[in-house]
Parts: C-alpha cells; sequence; structure tokens
C-alpha cells in the first residue's frame, strides 16, 4: 500500500483510476486523461499535488544557506513572496532536483521539491544545513492543489470569499502569497496561467470540493505529463537526473553563474562543461503518424542522441518530445520508432503557451 | 467489471470477431484492453484487399501509454476498414464493440471461429492476469 494524500478517497469518488507514482497512491486519470488535457487548455483543471514535498528554510544564514544548496541565485529575489525555478545540485553538478523557492524575507524561505527524490533531498538539505545557522522543517501537515487552466481567476473567484481573493487579485506569475490559512502563488507546470494553493490537510477536501462544485475538472497524472510536455517543462527522472548537468537539460537559464564569487555546489564542474561544451536538451515535432516515446534513439548530423520525454499532444494532433543531443544538432534529425526511422523537425523544447501553439 | 458480449469470440490477445454470417467477420479489441491502453490516438489499420494469415500483426493501436499490436484472429482478405477511425480514434474507446470496430474479413475458412473464445473463457484469460 502506498502513502495517501488527504484526498485519496475524494478521487475514489471522483472515479479516478488510481496508480502508484513513487510510493503514493495517485489518480491517473478520471476518465479520460485527454479530456482532462483539454480541460486546463480551454477552461480549468485542478489536480492534487499533496505528494510533493514543502520545506521551509529559516534563520538568520537560510540567505547564505540557499545561495549555497542552489544553482539558481536566491539574493535575486527582492520583494516578499517572489518565486524562482531553481535546482539542488551534487559536486558534480548532476541534479538532485528541480524546485521552486519562494522569498518571504532573507532570514524565509519556502521550497516545494519532486515527491519522487523526497527522502534524498531532506537528506541533502539536511547534511548542508548543518554547516549554517538554519532550521529546515518539512511541512507535511499541508496539502497542495494545482487549479490551471485560462479561467482559474473566474473559478477560484467562486471558492474564495472577496477578502481572500482581493491579495492575490492581479498577482504577478510567480509570486506567492499567505491569505490565512492558505499560501496561494501563480505557479504551475502546464504553460496555463494558475495558482497553486497550499492549504492545511485538513481543509483540503473541502475546498476541493467547492472546485468541484464550481465546475472545475479533476485532472490526473496523465494530463499533468501531456500538459507539461507541450509546455517544455521538465519532468525529474526523465528528461534529468544526478548524472545530468543543468546545461545538459535545458536549465542553463536557472543556473546564476553571476556573480562570480558565489560559491555553489556544483559550480566548478558545470564551468568546465561549459568550457568543454555539452549536449543540449531539444524538442522534437513528427507530424506523421505516432507516438515519439522516451528511450527512443535519435540520429542527428551532429550523432546520436536520446528521447527522453515523448508524447501525442493533445494540443497539436500529433506527437512531440524532448530529446538530449549532441550541441551540433540541426533543424532536423530521424527517430527510429517501430524498426522505422521517421524524419522529425528539431525545435526549441516548449511546443504550446496559453492554449496557443509556438511551433 | 468490463464489459464481455456473449454473441462474440474472443483472442487472447484481445481482439473480437463477429460472424456477420456470410462468411465475412468484423473485428475489434475488447472493452478490456481499450481501458488498458487509455485513451487512443491513432489506429493504423491495415488496407483493403490485404492477405492476412492468424496470428499475424496487422494493426496498431497507439494510445497516450503504449503503441500496441493487433493481430489477425482469423485467416482471410480484408474487405473493409473503419475509416472514421482516423479522424476519431476515441470511438475505440467510447465504442469498442460499435462504431469502434476496426476491419472486416471475408475468411478463407469459415470454422476458423471456433479456434477462438468465447466470452466466458475470454473473461477467465482476462482474470488470470
Amino acid at each position: 500500500m502506498g502513502s495517501k494524500t488527504p484526498l485519496y478517497e475524494a478521487h475514489v469518488k471522483a472515479g479516478a483510476k488510481m496508480v502508484d507514482f513513487h510510493g503514493w497512491d495517485m489518480p491517473l486519470n478520471y476518465g479520460s486523461q485527454i479530456e482532462e488535457h483539454h480541460a486546463v487548455r480551454r477552461d480549468c483543471g485542478v489536480f492534487d499535488v499533496s505528494h510533493m514535498t514543502i520545506v521551509d528554510v529559516k534563520g538568520p544564514q537560510a540567505q547564505a544557506f540557499l545561495r549555497y544548496l542552489l544553482a539558481n541565485d536566491v539574493a535575486k529575489l527582492k520583494t516578499e513572496g517572489k518565486a524562482q525555478y531553481t535546482s539542488m545540485l551534487n559536486e558534480n553538478g548532476g541534479v538532485i532536483d528541480d524546485l521552486i523557492v519562494y522569498h518571504f524575507s532573507d532570514t524565509s524561505y519556502r521550497m516545494v521539491v519532486n515527491s519522487a527524490t523526497r527522502d534524498r533531498d531532506l537528506a541533502w538539505i539536511e547534511k548542508v544545513a548543518a554547516k549554517f545557522d538554519v532550521t529546515t522543517k518539512e511541512r507535511d501537515d499541508m496539502g497542495m492543489l494545482a487549479l490551471q487552466g485560462p479561467k482559474t481567476a473566474e473559478k477560484i473567484q467562486q471558492v474564495l470569499t472577496a477578502e481572500q481573493y482581493a491579495p492575490i487579485d492581479g498577482m504577478k506569475p510567480f509570486v506567492g502569497k499567505e491569505v490565512g490559512s492558505y499560501f496561494i502563488a501563480t505557479t504551475g507546470y502546464t504553460g496555463e496561467k494558475g495558482y497553486e494553493i497550499v492549504v492545511p490537510s485538513e481543509q483540503l477536501e473541502a475546498l476541493w470540493d467547492e472546485l468541484l462544485k464550481a465546475d472545475v475538472a479533476p485532472c490526473g497524472l496523465g494530463a499533468r505529463d501531456t500538459l507539461r510536455l507541450e509546455a517544455g517543462m521538465n519532468l525529474y527522472g526523465q528528461d534529468m537526473d544526478e548524472e545530468i548537468t543543468p546545461l545538459e537539460a535545458n536549465m542553463g537559464w536557472s543556473v546564476a553563474f553571476e556573480p562570480a564569487e558565489r560559491d555553489f555546489i556544483g559550480r566548478k564542474t558545470l564551468e568546465q562543461k561549459k568550457a568543454d561544451g555539452h549536449d543540449k536538451l531539444v524538442g522534437l515535432v513528427m507530424e506523421e503518424k505516432g507516438v515519439l516515446r522516451h528511450g527512443q534513439k535519435v540520429t542527428t548530423e551532429g550523432g546520436e542522441g536520446i528521447i527522453t520525454s515523448g508524447t501525442f499532444s493533445p494540443t497539436l494532433g500529433f506527437s512531440v518530445a524532448m530529446a538530449r543531443v549532441p550541441s551540433s544538432v540541426g533543424d532536423t534529425a530521424e527517430v527510429e520508432m517501430r524498426k522505422k526511422q521517421m524524419p522529425v523537425k528539431v525545435v526549441k523544447p516548449g511546443f504550446v503557451r496559453n492554449g496557443q501553439s509556438v511551433l | 467489471m468490463s464489459n464481455i458480449p456473449a454473441d462474440l469470440k474472443y483472442a487472447s490477445t484481445h481482439e473480437w470477431v463477429r460472424d456477420e454470417g456470410d462468411g465475412t467477420f468484423t473485428i475489434g479489441i475488447s472493452e478490456h484492453a481499450q481501458e488498458l491502453l487509455g485513451d487512443m490516438v491513432f489506429v493504423e489499420l491495415p488496407d483493403v484487399g490485404d492477405e492476412i494469415a492468424t496470428g499475424d500483426d496487422i494493426a496498431v493501436a497507439e494510445s497516450v501509454k503504449a503503441a500496441s499490436d493487433i493481430y489477425a484472429p482469423m485467416t482471410g482478405e480484408v474487405i473493409a476498414i473503419n475509416e472514421d477511425l482516423e479522424d476519431a480514434p476515441e470511438t475505440v474507446n467510447n465504442d469498442p464493440y460499435g462504431d469502434g470496430w476496426l476491419f472486416r474479413i471475408k475468411a478463407e475458412d469459415s470454422s476458423e471461429l471456433k479456434n477462438l473464445l468465447d466470452a466466458d473463457a475470454y473473461e477467465a484469460s482476462i482474470d488470470e492476469d
């Protein structure tokens, strides 16, 4: 038996097909993952993401600790609630996890990390934190919902009071705010506008029920994967892991090499890699019939590569993928599928934004 | 428990076969099979006129989850394919025994039908999985 989020019974009641996801019993879909995908692109959907791990970091050296622990620079976060995409690297520059960090003040931050890597993450955070004057606390008393889609603002107003909504009305992307017992952030994993809402566990089901009553579509892990892939967002364990540096995973933008005097774990290896050259993560598009899938071999003019994530894109109506290939890749490549070599286009990772194709 | 109509015959590889009574047979995949595969995104069918032999992989059902081969349950010639699936592959999910049929064959030897499973035997084979 896996771990259960506070919404386990609610998922079953909503008709979910439950699957094991890294030790958690999670909904795969509630009937059709493609319909759930479209609900998020065209209207509004809600995901239970309570399996994700929330870690609060507090103390006089909280900023110094995170500037050493994380590849992006939290010193860039100046305003209260501002969020940043970042990663935690090992000494070899390999990605232990990718995460979002929220800045409350220079002595108080919140990190949201993946569930799949929870134990390793917590052990690593604790080990590094021992050298700093900080305390870290896992918030397993909280659950989390992701409310995503173009009609999200309309839907959230149906479940919040006017007093609760006022502070988040018009909130810019990538910001989080405490609203009573909720923490509401304009973040997500779909390429749509939306909120991620951290809620005390005992209040989670009531909020979930209110959202479903407001005709928000419950969405499972299946739709979550196709949505994030269309948006060109990485999945830990698939698009990167401890053997892969952020530079090879299209995460170079989230590594702050400046200021040069900031030391962070993995920095030396990344600088060396940058100088030596490295593989890169690109997007692939195949308009012919068939579906690009994880593990398929990619042949490019610069050499061989591999598909890290592939799927049928419900928004575009054909298959898209992310692949790690030599940096000298051209505009086209071939993928070996079912014993045939299929031609594909090479593009930047990222295929759909705010409901529209970006190809 | 998924629906397994008693008037059809089944292959252990999850195809169903309907005897049309005139030496032709309609073929699709079972409700259980479409449940396993999830949302269908492409269905690759044989061509009309293709000669197929029992056990050949002759079609592909590709879902969000996986590409799955479909095997010929009987030997014969393909006389019709369900062209509507080109634009609406989800019909296989929504109506696997009706509008979601895949293709029709003219059997070389209609008695081959006897080698297939009846509904009870197919249900038992699923339960073993």
